[in-house]
């Protein structure tokens, strides 16, 4: 399996993407900030189409796309967002409401940019689109495969250095905030990272499944542990297995997408730590 | 994966694309009825329109978005397997979203209305369930033709027996609403009072959840499953900034529902462009206008009352 050049690149984009999905997952779901991964997810399919039409690189549309996208979310939702249990907060479901209507008319504009697509590169644009909704990370050229390791790689320090003061902002955040801890930046800040692991990921995955590794190993790990090391530590060990096991079975059963083997097997594991616990 | 498709989003058929809006609209709208798609597209246009107003109203007052979301994404492996063992794709939205509203339900947070919490076992849900779509088109690609129609919606295409069955399935969605309307209000507004009141909330719960599925299978017919809340969401939240009576919201959020399908419609004739453009387009501006009006009459109403404490009051009250 390893023989082949284009497994060794899938495998190490892979790795470090899913690394980065599942440690900045775990923040997201201890945030509950889900909905707005998803919606992230979901701005880079115009972001990435954009590009196509204007003919530039199709990774500066993914990253332009999901990094406005997310910092759009953190000014709109007034930190509401960042609270824990809506419930209590009463602002989330109307956030929701906010980010939804939002990203609906977002990915209309990649409907359109895709019809303009379409007109102008006849016969690509079906493929153009099934790999920016659906990832193409067997598709991977070597020197793409590294820039999107090391971004994942970026991605996954940059979460670690600021995980103290935003573990305490997401779950104190009254608390953190007369703390002198900057709560509002660093909802920004995350959700701008949170941008970034979008991008990294909406090649690899896709920007219609990426929302399965962001969530699923990361609400696996919240279930297994509630130490908030060894959660991060497990939501990423849990999101690079479900990758390379991934991986391994679209490769053993060609019909079968890569995209939807790691969410699938992402799925299963957290299918089965709930049936654990 | 190397998939060929040769079409994309629901492209204009050629005799339409020479049309061109003129100043005359009695005459533009005399020539969009002239064609029988057109017609049968604003007909399942309203219908759907109506239900989801009605539907996307309680969904958004139950701050249930994000598994009306997952409900919509739903209709994507719906539309897939229906296409693929040949039986008409309304059969295959109805079939996955009430399977999938069964299994959200499921979860505890239906129960208990606590959506925050469990907001990740829906994601997962959601994800597993586009991957699955993605499955069966790519393996199936030759045979489910085209992956943009799928998920973006293809309005013209929708045949007469198509409108008949919309118009049963919201005849069947808005009674049953009707019916329980008024525990279903009293549920979702405060969930324990009325439990103590004896209302039978989880089950109401899942039902609404149902109807949900039902209403969102009906949408994605429109709109294409990615693009449903342009019609189930916006109407309603603007309806909701506007106006905090329930009768009254309701029916603004169905005749804004109404007007943005049949705008978006009628740009999309008049354009060489898809229509879930134009819908999902004219849904996020009205609701930015909603969100406007509602923050102006918000300062109007604080100066209102600055300007009523600084002021003297009418001698009368004094005397």
């Amino acid at each position: 399996m390893l023989s082949h050049e284009f497994m060794r690149n899938a495998l190490l984009a892979g790795t470090f993407v899913a690394l980065a999905c599942g440690v900045c997952g775990w923040f997201v779901v201890l945030r509950g900030q889900v909905f707005a991964g998803d919606a992230l997810s979901h701005v880079a399919f115009p972001g990435a189409l954009a590009a196509a039409v204007a003919g530039i690189d199709v990774r500066i549309g993914l990253l332009l796309a999901t990094v406005t996208g997310g910092v759009g979310i953190a000014l709109v939702g007034r930190g509401a967002l960042a609270r824990r249990g809506g419930r209590g907060a009463g602002a989330a479901p109307a956030d929701d409401t906010a980010i939804g209507i939002a990203f609906t008319f977002i990915l209309g504009l990649g409907v359109f940019f895709l019809s303009r697509y379409s007109t102008s590169a006849q016969g690509a644009s079906g493929i153009e689109s099934a790999h920016a909704l659906f990832g193409s990370i067997f598709g991977l050229a070597a020197g793409e495969a590294r820039l999107a390791a090391l971004v994942g790689l970026a991605a996954v320090a940059a979460t670690l250095l600021i995980a103290r003061p935003l573990l305490f902002a997401s779950v104190a955040p009254e608390l953190a905030g007369a703390r002198g801890v900057p709560t509002r930046l660093l909802g920004v800040g995350f959700l701008a990272l949170l941008g970034v692991v979008a991008a990294v990921a909406a090649q690899a995955l896709g920007a219609l499944l990426l929302l399965g590794l962001l969530a699923a190993p990361a609400a696996a790990a919240h279930r297994l542990s509630r130490s908030p090391a060894a959660g991060v530590a497990l939501a990423g060990a849990l999101a690079v297995v479900s990758m390379w096991a991934g991986l391994a079975l679209a490769y053993a059963a060609p019909s079968l997408p890569p995209s939807t083997a790691v969410v699938a097997v992402a799925a299963m594991l957290y299918y089965g730590t709930r049936w654990l616990a | 994966m190397a998939r060929t498709t040769t079409t994309t989003a629901t492209p204009m058929p050629a005799e339409a694309s020479g049309a061109h809006l003129g100043w005359n609209l009695a005459r533009d709208v005399g020539e969009v009825v002239e064609y029988h798609f057109m017609v049968n597209a604003l007909l399942a246009g309203a219908v759907v329109a109506v239900m989801s107003g009605v539907v996307g109203w309680l969904m958004v007052l139950r701050g249930e978005t994000f598994a009306g979301h997952t409900l919509s994404v739903m209709a994507f492996p719906g539309s897939a397997a229906a296409a693929l063992t040949g039986i008409p794709a309304a059969w295959g939205y109805i079939a996955f979203c009430g399977a999938g509203a069964l299994a959200i339900g499921r979860l505890p947070a239906a129960r208990r209305g606590t959506w925050a919490q469990e907001s990740a076992a829906v994601g997962v849900f959601q994800a597993l369930a586009l991957a699955i779509g993605f499955l069966l088109v790519s393996v199936y690609g030759g045979v489910l033709g085209d992956l943009d129609s799928l998920l973006f919606g293809d309005l013209l295409g929708i045949s007469d027996a198509q409108v008949l069955a919309l118009g049963g399935l919201a005849i069947g969605v808005l009674s049953l609403l009707a019916l329980l309307g008024r525990p279903l209000l009293f549920a979702s507004v405060d969930a324990d009072v009325a439990a103590a009141r004896g209302v039978p909330v989880e089950r109401l719960s899942l039902v609404f959840l149902l109807v949900l599925g039902l209403a969102v299978a009906a949408t994605s017919q429109i709109t294409g499953p990615l693009l449903v809340f342009a019609l189930l969401v916006a109407p309603a939240a603007s309806a909701q900034l506007l106006t905090s009576s329930p009768a009254r919201g309701l029916g603004l959020s169905v005749v804004l529902g109404v007007a943005v399908a049949w705008l978006g419609l009628g740009l999309s004739y008049f354009s060489s462009y898809p229509a879930g453009f134009f819908i999902a387009t004219v849904a996020f501006a009205l609701y930015a206008l909603a969100r406007t009006i509602a923050a102006l009459r918000r300062s109007r109403a604080v100066r209102g009352r600055v300007e009523g404490v600084l002021e003297p009051p009418p001698r009368g009250v004094i005397a």
